[in-house]
């Protein structure tokens, strides 16, 4: 079947049930998108189809043909969209095994709520783990991104 | 690589080589003995002068600082780089940092217990220093100037002429120098690099998807490995049929795992190999296995609980620390409080579940493993599949998390272990049911505390008997022997407190279940019990709880357990963090009706810090505003990183102490997921952790795990404050807002 991601297409040759993150991972090499639960609990595996954030643990390959997949690698051309760069400001990561998918639920949430509110954060962050314990740094840095959005400046 | 064409000037202290990198340039390579010694087992010898550390300067000017000590988000990779580049000289923006491989003649690797900057903070800037002072006298000769007219900055030796060298251009000629000795390192007013943020090192590759962790690890050839295990510890596999697992499309092979004593703790299982981790998860559903769970089946978190309470009535089988006569005073005392306190099995829940790729050939094997400890993880895979330790090969990926759970070496040993069946490379990827349901816990513990106030208020006996399925046993291959109490009172025996009749008790919990350590490990209870026993005694004394501990905080009796001789516990510093903790979270002022603060302090891992934790709580449901916390563990070298391990600290303390809970149902783990073994969460998390750092001049001592032990009862004390209701079961069972 053919997959759309990040702008490219590729042939995969799977089971229609095989979830996209393993499609990802294992068949394509793309390793950015990051296995944690396999059930949708913990968001390590955020990425967006059709622009829309989902679990890929638990979503069948079948359900993302004809789909555009964004993943971390692929979420601005050139490397450099707005939650990157707060994140990189901010030095959100520790670990950073679980900050591919924050990247990827945050940025769905600036596109449908550009100036989000900390309950707005909170609801679309839910989904999403830090063991570390970034949220704090999460939380400022969503704001940051929604500014420099905005053209709020750097 | 690089490979060794010659070695020159080898001294007993100092070790340095001419090396050719790839693309066949000049480098210059210094190493230093051992840092510390080795915790275990063979193969250092602290004095052979064998290279601890690698300094590389290639042609280009690009300094490659191999650290050797592994990454799990604590900034080691970045702190320890700087600890070089700072006495160096080294342009900070032109380093390229690399994770050290296993290598018995570094001596021990372990990273664990806050102690990489500790160990290394003189030997890495000495590093630095001597090959800096290797490059200037290269310099100056080959300019025909003195040494003193030289000076360094950005990877470049500068002469007051105004000539100028790159680092690059005199590597090849200052490795045929001979190594100075002596060398002296910058004081702290002269540190550009020390003490100033610095991003870490991953940072733009973790952003973008690029960095590499265990589970990303691909090597050609590699097959995906998912292992059926025994849930029950203990448990042996009594039969199983392949069948049905190899008829699963990518399924290759299925071969079974033997289970691994000797404190390794290799769980019996099936291994399910397959092309890829989804058809390897889908043929284990298939797999059929009939397990034999005799030994340990009749565990039980109620079983434990009804055992450790029979055990806190009665005088328990150790006693571990005692002065004075506690027992007497607390027979005689008017003023008595008693309470009993009770802790759950924790799981590490490292973001990354455990995982492990190995290659097995012959009688050499090759790792990539996102462990702790790569010493001992290559020491019990030569052990278990009888190599030698020198035929391990073993790389230390990036980790998603570890806490202390990449420490025990069990999933790099089942990963060789498979590797070893096959013949071939392979990935063993685990889940997270694999991860939370075979992990190293946070022992369970109960504790009794049995105290006495004075006329004057003040505390006059302390008798804590506690009890827990002690670390060390599992280590030992839980041998029924004694002496486990020592090494669980950290954080309990040795408090400050000045109480002149203390007695601490212990008796070893029989349990199947692995124990390991968990950030801060055995303060993660003590801390506990103490501080909030302190604040129930303040209380009862009609004292605040801060000036109540400022009054009491005094030398530690000279026989109390879990001293460093190297670091002794200093009570002004102890002071010093509860006062500036107090004064920033403003303790003290007035708060709305159910609202409160709680303080706690205490030392873990030879740095002192206090918490002060604000809360509300509204038709009973519970909001932790704010979290202060002051910290002193000397100098900080990376301030914005030494933040982050505060945020996370406190954070992951507000977890155990509101979420986490294992328990054991016919001794398996009953929880699988994140659906039933709860972490905190964006909305539970305080809006604002403050960190705040008192820098005594002195070594500085680690920052990974202090700031843990106070959060859970700052927090527990601020909801007494807020409510009058006491919390001495964890997690608190209150409901957050």
């Amino acid at each position: 079947m053919q997959l759309l991601i990040n702008g490219a297409l590729h042939d995969v040759d799977v089971s229609a049930e095989m979830p996209l993150l393993w499609v990802l991972r294992d068949v394509l090499g793309m390793t950015g998108t990051k296995f944690g639960c396999g059930m949708s609990l913990c968001g390590a595996c955020t990425v967006h189809l059709d622009g829309r954030p989902i679990r890929s643990c638990t979503t069948p390959v079948s359900a993302a043909t004809g789909k555009a997949i964004t993943t971390i690698e692929g979420l601005d051309a050139e490397g450099d969209h707005p939650v990157q760069r707060a994140w990189q400001e901010l030095n959100v990561p520790q670990c950073g095994y679980c900050q591919s998918g924050q990247l990827m639920s945050a940025a769905a949430l600036l596109e449908t709520t550009p100036h989000p509110t900390d309950a707005d954060i909170d609801a679309a962050m839910e989904g999403n783990i830090c063991r570390c314990g970034t949220y704090v740094r999460i939380r400022k840095a969503i704001k940051r991104a929604a500014d420099i959005k905005a053209g709020g400046g750097r | 690589m690089p490979t060794t064409t010659g070695t020159r000037g080898v001294s007993r202290r100092t070790f340095f080589r001419v090396v050719t990198v790839a693309g066949g340039g000049i480098a210059l390579a210094v190493g230093l003995p051992p840092l510390i010694r080795r915790a275990r087992g063979a193969g250092a010898d602290s004095e052979s002068g064998s290279p601890d550390l690698y300094i590389q300067i290639a042609p280009n000017n690009t300094v490659t600082i191999t650290v050797p000590r592994s990454e799990m988000g604590q900034g080691v990779r970045t702190s320890l780089a700087m600890l070089v580049a700072e006495e160096l000289d080294a342009d900070w923006n032109g380093i390229e940092v690399r994770t050290a491989g296993f290598d018995p003649r570094y001596g021990s690797q372990g990273t664990g217990g806050s102690s990489s900057v500790r160990s290394t903070f003189t030997p890495l800037r000495t590093a630095g220093a001597t090959l800096r002072a290797m490059l200037v006298a290269e310099a100056a000769e080959m300019w025909g100037v003195p040494v003193d007219e030289c000076t360094t900055v950005g990877s470049t030796v500068l002469h007051t002429s105004g000539k100028k060298l790159k680092y690059g251009d005199v590597a090849a000629g200052a490795a045929l120098r001979s190594v100075p000795t002596g060398v002296s390192l910058k004081p702290q007013s002269d540190w550009t690099v020390l003490g100033t943020d610095r991003s870490a090192v991953d940072l733009t590759d973790i952003l973008h998807g690029r960095a590499t962790y265990g589970l990303d690890v691909k090597v050609p050839g590699m097959a995906y490995a998912a292992i059926a295990r025994t849930r029950v510890f203990g448990g042996g596999v009594k039969s199983f049929d392949p069948t049905a697992a190899l008829a699963v499309p990518g399924v290759q092979k299925v071969v079974e795992v033997p289970a691994v004593a000797n404190g390794i703790h290799v769980h019996a299982g099936v291994a399910v190999i397959a092309d890829n981790t989804w058809a390897a998860l889908e043929g284990r559903k298939a797999l059929q296995v009939e397990w034999d769970v005799e030994t340990r089946s009749g565990e039980s978190s109620e079983g434990y609980r009804d055992q450790m309470q029979g055990t806190l009535a009665l005088p328990c089988d150790e006693t571990v620390f005692s002065v004075g006569d506690a027992d007497a005073t607390l027979g005689e005392a008017q003023e008595t409080l008693s309470a009993e306190y009770e802790f759950p099995f924790l799981s590490h829940a490292t973001m990354e579940p455990q995982n492990c790729t190995a290659h097995v050939e012959g009688d050499r094997v090759e790792i990539w493993s996102p462990t702790q400890f790569p010493d001992w993880a290559s020491q019990a895979v030569a052990e278990t599949l009888n190599l030698k330790v020198t035929n391990v090969t073993t790389h230390v990926t990036l980790m998603g998390g570890g806490f202390g759970r990449r420490i025990n070496p069990d999933f790099t040993v089942e990963a060789a272990l498979v590797s070893q069946k096959i013949q071939a490379p392979v990935k063993v990827v685990w889940t997270r049911e694999d991860d939370l349901g075979h992990d190293f816990y946070r022992p369970c513990a109960m504790h009794r505390v049995d105290a006495a106030l004075g006329t004057d208020g003040l505390p006059v006996a302390w008798r804590q008997r506690f009890t827990t399925p002690s670390i060390s046993a599992t280590n030992g291959g839980e041998t029924p022997k004694g002496g486990w109490g020592r090494g669980e009172t950290d954080g309990g025996a040795n408090m400050l407190y000045r109480i002149p009749n203390r007695k601490w008790e212990y008796t070893l919990l029989d349990s199947g279940v692995p124990r390991g350590w968990w950030r801060a490990v055995h303060t993660t209870h003590n801390t506990f019990v103490v501080e909030t026993m302190m604040d129930e005694l303040a209380a009862r004394a009609g004292q605040d709880p801060v000036a109540f501990r400022l009054a009491l905080i005094d030398q530690l009796p000279a026989d109390a357990p879990s001293q460093s001789r190297q670091f002794p516990f200093d009570p002004e510093r102890l002071k010093g963090v509860l006062r500036l903790a107090a004064e920033k979270a403003g303790w003290g002022r007035s708060l709305p009706a159910g609202s409160g603060m709680g303080i706690a302090c205490g030392i873990d891992h030879l740095s002192y810090a206090a918490v002060v934790i604000e809360v509300s709580v509204v038709n009973d449901r519970l909001k932790v505003e704010r979290a202060v916390c002051a910290v002193d563990c000397g100098p900080v070298l990376n301030p914005v990183g030494a933040r982050a391990q505060i945020e996370g600290g406190v954070t992951q303390g507000l977890s155990a102490a509101l979420k986490e809970r294992i328990t054991i149902a016919g001794g398996a783990v009953e929880q699988q997921n994140f659906d039933t073994y709860h972490l905190i969460r964006m909305r539970e998390v305080p809006p604002i952790i403050e960190a705040h750092f008192i820098e005594t001049d002195t070594h500085p001592t680690g920052l990974g795990e202090p700031s843990v032990p106070p959060t859970p009862p700052a927090l527990a004390n601020a909801i007494a404050a807020a409510t009058g209701r006491r919390y001495r079961t964890l997690p608190l069972a209150i409901r957050t807002a």
